[in-house]
């Protein structure tokens, strides 16, 4: 079972607190109806699925309720960071080489 | 009364205390601290198995977890009947009872061993390349045949009566094994004050110093020692020590399971006492002290009864007192096998001869052996052992060939080196390196927080191990938070060290192809099958390991993985590293599914929601259906009635008179603050800006590609607060929907969401006469038509207590649905069923509110949707805000294939012949005459006998549906073709009168 840290709560709770939301930083258009049949295809349905560093969003369902950010690894599965709703994608992740 | 075998003045178990047993129904006695093995080792038993695939005669080839022959069924009663037990790991009590397993109808004569002599015929792959056709075959005659013949051991017939406790532990150290190193790191962390675990899966801790007669440590024997440092961790607070607990698998972020074996030692465990209990422990630090395992010499016959490792024989000497043999021949490529020897022949065992495969050895032990008088054989080989359920002799030749000779004997040891137990290390993801100097993997770059010590890191020696150990538990700790401890090392005065051996097959494994020197024991693989399936074109450690089977049986390969890819690299010509070793995965030995399971079985397995009238309804006879973890009424017959006259009464009753109807379940979920209707307006299809306070409007949520979601009625009892509900199910995801909406997408708005499912009762009152019912108990509410119109919504009191009173109707009746707090619930209910029967009203259940509302055509989503239907597809376009610019689902409404022609669209069906009712299911076709096979237009989404319309009635999801009215479809089922017409989806006053009558 994961440690997941929470950064409403501050601190690492078990991943049986979470529930995993999906990939992060997909703001939701503001004028969605107005989206190209493309942008809208890209917007709802087009994932990154990548091997190794992936942001995505995580809920602290059983416990603040929180939806947060959350940078992990989907090779080690180690979270690398995890960070407020809202705030931008970080620019340097932590442990990085370069 | 003393057993054969046993030697006194040996071992450490007292002779006074001993232990009546049976093995294969004979009686045998033993001595408390026995295993099962000892003991029947101490009765000179060998043969206590018989082999997988050949149910070839086997005996005890270790001492330990390892053991792959010595499978037995441990039976207490028909309940516990333990099947696959490792006779070197259970302990002895008084009274039990073993039986061997895989044979018939004896041990010593299994007709099974027939397989043996037809052994060409079943060489590796054998199972992939015989029974491939014909196809039927397999099930009805290859699969059972082979399952009866296979089988190790028996089920119990009964369900399990113990129980299976489990733990959560945290601590800064956790420290797997309990030998001379992992006690060492124990030592060394708890005296710096930090929580520390230290674990081992024998009975007693001291791991190799059991049988290490050499070792002296701060002045005493080894074992000793051990069991003084062991006494001082468990007196100390800070300290939990577990023996006969097994770290079975090493999980992410340094989490460790283990599983305490707590009563299957004992004569009579209690009930109070669990079999087994199930630690999950979170570590900062872990330091793996797991040991090695010897390996066996690979010849042939090495399988035959009374030849096993070394160091299992010292282990029965030096620990239970018991001689494997009185004329021994030891096999062997290092030097620890003369140890053996040398303890045993000072015991007073004859030591038939050594045979080494090395050409020159020399060392200390080699001198005492020599000095001994023992007959030792340098750069030659047994190439066979004789006998058949006991070895009787060993033929030995110079290892390059030549005249050999055959020394009688009736136990072989053999010790072809040590395999690091790189188990858990290497669970916890770390990788693996192979020493080319000492030809073994050892760990290489860790993943997690851990340290390897002693053995299983390749350390050679006592000294080196802890002093490697002290150090790595000191370290651990201080990384940890521990505070530096006062140092009080252990100090090693003698020990025992060896390192080296072989890989592979030794000369008497072939390359005859009747040759049987096995690799892996359990699961009868042979040198010779390995190298088959190199010829056949398994190139990779795990093709080869998936074709034979090689380390694929309950033992895991611990004695056999390290020779099976030795064999196979030589028959590659490619260097070990290079063929790659097969993974590691968890469980380390076998664990129970009771252990996993724990509590969560029976009742405690899901829990059970029941909403506040669940005792009223049982009183009553309610039969309950289970929704979700909710327990819902479903009918309430009465005496005499079935299911169906039950619900037909029910359903004719409500619209007759009218029905109460427990909607408890339903979710809700108050919406508030001062942009509560701008979230609505978001998140519902319809609009809400509009809505005045004190009416209620039915919603439909959609998710992002325009599918309908989740429905339900929501009431807006302030400008800034709506009472809304969801379906039953959906209650728990639509509240996640909203949430991910306004802290994710629409933070800007001021609102607070509160599920408030559990804090009201709701109490469905439908008929013409619920308005008679309720009015007598209300208080504070006009309740006229004017006053209370259909889909309105009030506050004021019932009984005295508060309600939220909605009027809306499920049903197509004048309704009201009554919330007050859950705890009244029940005395609301009472009252309002005593009121209810003076109209000669009825209670209903969940099957008559699905008649009643099918017979309105009122969908439910989950039965009537799918996930894939759009309002417009269930003929709900009126409830999307056309003038709306935004709402989640707005933009998937119109992508292609959702506004596109033919899509499903939801009608009514009637059959033909009105008493036939359809299934729920069922696929509709166009034309019932068309080829197989046929192309389904739609299927049957709900289907009901409508005692009210005195005719079966349907919904279902037909391409182009509403083009279709009137159309004849077809119902294709298994006893004919049903004929069906399609309808409008309401069945029961169509132009919504009763909704005022």
């Amino acid at each position: 079972m994961l440690l997941i840290r929470c950064p409403y709560c501050e601190e690492e709770r078990p991943e049986l607190e979470f529930r995993n939301a999906g990939e992060a930083h997909i703001a939701r258009p503001t004028n969605i109806a107005a989206e190209s049949d493309d942008d809208f295809e890209k917007f709802f349905f087009i994932r990154a699925n990548p091997k190794g560093v992936i942001y995505e969003r995580w809920r602290h369902i059983h416990g603040c309720a929180r939806f947060f950010n959350a940078v992990r690894d989907t090779v080690t599965d180690k979270f690398v960071m995890t960070y407020k709703a809202g705030e931008p994608k970080p620019a340097k992740l932590p442990g990085a080489a370069k | 009364m003393n057993a054969m075998f046993r030697i006194s003045g040996a071992g450490r178990l007292s002779q006074a205390k001993t232990a009546s047993f049976s093995f294969d129904d004979k009686s045998y006695t033993g001595i408390e601290g026995d295993t099962l093995a000892s003991a029947l080792l101490a009765n000179g038993v060998h043969l206590v198995g018989r082999s997988f695939k050949y149910h070839r005669p086997r005996g005890f080839l270790s001492a330990g977890a390892e053991e792959p022959n010595a499978l037995v069924q441990i039976v207490r009663d028909d309940a516990r009947k333990t099947p696959n037990v490792r006779a070197t790991v259970q302990e002895l009590y008084d009274g039990l009872t073993a039986n061997s397993q895989n044979r018939w109808p004896s041990l010593a004569f299994d007709v099974g061993a027939v397989n043996d002599l037809a052994s060409p015929m079943f060489s590796a792959g054998f199972y992939y390349k015989t029974f491939m056709w014909p196809k039927w075959a397999w099930k009805d005659l290859y699969e059972p045949k082979i399952r009866a013949a296979a089988g190790l051991g028996v089920s119990p017939e009964k369900p399990d009566p113990d129980h299976y406790a489990a733990r959560y532990a945290h601590c800064e150290v956790l420290v797997l094994g309990g030998g001379a190193a992992g006690i060492a790191a124990a030592l060394a962390a708890a005296e710096t004050g930090v929580r520390v675990i230290l674990a081992d899966e024998q009975a007693e801790f001291g791991g190799s110093l059991r049988f290490e007669s050499g070792a002296r440590i701060d002045g005493q024997q080894g074992y000793a020692w051990a069991q003084g440092a062991i006494a001082k961790l468990k007196a100390m607070d800070n300290v939990r020590v577990l023996s006969r607990t097994t770290a079975f698998g090493y999980y992410a972020q340094n989490f460790v399971g283990l599983v305490e074996r707590v009563s299957d030692h004992l004569k009579s465990p209690g009930r109070d006492l669990a079999r087994e209990r199930l630690w999950q422990v979170r570590a900062n630090r872990v330091v793996i002290a797991t040991g090695a395992i010897e390996r066996h010499m690979v010849f042939a016959n090495n399988d035959r009864p009374g030849v096993m490792l070394a160091s299992a024989a010292r282990t029965y000497l030096n620990h239970y007192g018991v001689a494997v043999g009185r004329n021994v021949g030891v096999y062997t490529a290092n030097d620890s096998a003369y140890a053996a020897a040398i303890d045993l022949k000072k015991a007073g065992v004859n030591i038939a001869a050594i045979v080494d495969l090395r050409d020159n050895p020399s060392g200390p032990v080699i001198d005492e052996a020599r000095a001994l008088g023992i007959e030792i054989n340098f750069g030659r080989a047994v190439v066979s052992a004789g006998g058949k359920l006991r070895v009787s002799s060993m033929t030995v030749q110079p290892k390059n060939g030549g005249g050999g000779r055959t020394i009688p004997v009736d136990a072989i040891l053999m010790s072809a080196g040590w395999t690091p137990s790189v188990h858990l290390f290497s669970q916890s993801r770390g990788k693996v390196a192979f020493n080319d100097e000492t030809r073994r993997f050892v760990p290489g770059t860790y993943a997690q927080d851990c340290i390897s010590v002693g053995a299983c890191n390749g350390t050679d020696g006592l000294d080196a191990t802890v002093d490697e150990a002290y150090a790595a538990g000191a370290k651990a700790a201080k990384e940890a938070g521990g505070k530096a401890g006062k140092s009080a090392k252990p100090k090693v005065d003698a020990g025992e060290s060896w390192s080296r051996g072989m890989l592979g097959a030794a000369p008497g494994a072939g390359p005859g192809t009747t040759v049987k020197a096995f690799v892996d024991f359990q699961n009868d693989v042979t040198a010779k099958d390995i190298r088959q399936a190199v010829h056949e074109g398994m190139h990779s450690i795990e093709h080869v390991k998936r074709f034979t089977t090689n380390g694929m049986a309950t033992d895991q390969g611990k004695t056999s993985n390290m020779h099976g890819l030795a064999i196979a690299a030589e028959e590659l010509g490619k260097p070990i590293p290079q063929v790659g070793l097969t993974t590691f995965r968890a469980p380390y030995t076998p664990v129970t599914f009771g252990s996993i399971v724990g509590h969560a079985r029976g009742a405690l397995f899901d829990p059970t929601r029941r909403t506040a009238t669940h005792g009223w309804a049982a009183r009553q006879g309610a039969v309950f259906e289970d929704v979700g973890h909710w327990k819902r009424a479903w009918y309430f017959p009465k005496a005499g009635e079935d299911m169906h006259a039950a619900v037909n009464r029910e359903c004719v009753t409500v619209r007759k008179v009218g029905g109460l109807f427990d909607a408890s379940t339903l979710g809700k979920i108050e919406v508030v603050g001062p942009d509560a209707a701008k979230f609505m307006e978001l998140l519902y299809t319809n609009p809400w800006e509009k809505l005045e306070t004190g009416r209620c409007r039915y919603g439909i949520m959609l998710r992002e590609d325009g599918f309908i979601y989740d429905d339900g009625v929501v009431g807006r009892l302030a400008p800034d607060r709506f009472h809304v509900t969801t379906t039953t199910g959906g209650a728990p995801r639509v509240m996640n929907h909203m949430e991910d909406y306004l802290q994710t997408e629409f933070p800007h708005l001021n609102v607070w969401l509160t599920s408030i499912t559990e804090q009201w009762a709701v109490i469905a009152v439908q008929g013409p006469k619920s308005r008679d019912i309720i009015a007598p108990l209300v208080e504070g509410i006009d309740m006229s038509d004017e006053g209370m119109p259909h889909m309105s919504v009030r506050e004021g009191k019932i009984c005295g207590v508060p309600t939220r009173l909605f009027r809306m109707s499920f049903t197509g009746e004048r309704g009201f649905e009554v919330n007050v707090p859950a705890d009244y619930g029940e005395a609301v209910w009472e009252a309002l069923w005593a009121e209810g029967q003076k109209h000669g009203a009825t209670a209903y259940g969940t099957e008559t509110m699905h008649v009643l509302r099918a017979e309105k055509g009122y969908i439910i989503v989950g039965q009537d949707t799918d996930g894939t239907v759009t309002p417009n597809d269930a003929g709900l376009d009126w409830a999307v805000g056309k003038k709306k610019t935004d709402f989640v689902g707005i933009r998937g409404l119109t992508r292609p294939d959702l506004v596109a022609k033919g899509r499903k669209q939801l009608v009514g069906l009637k059959t033909k012949d009105p008493k036939v009712v359809l299934e729920e299911g069922a696929q509709i076709v166009a034309d019932p005459k068309q080829p197989i096979p046929m192309k389904m237009i739609g299927h049957v989404t709900s289907s009901y006998w409508s005692e009210n319309c005195g005719r079966s009635i349907a919904l279902a999801l037909v391409a182009g549906g509403r083009d279709r009215m009137g159309q004849t479809l077809y119902v294709p089922m298994p006893n004919g073709t049903i004929e069906v017409e399609v309808t409008g989806m309401v069945f029961v006053d169509e132009k919504g009168e009763r909704l005022n009558g």
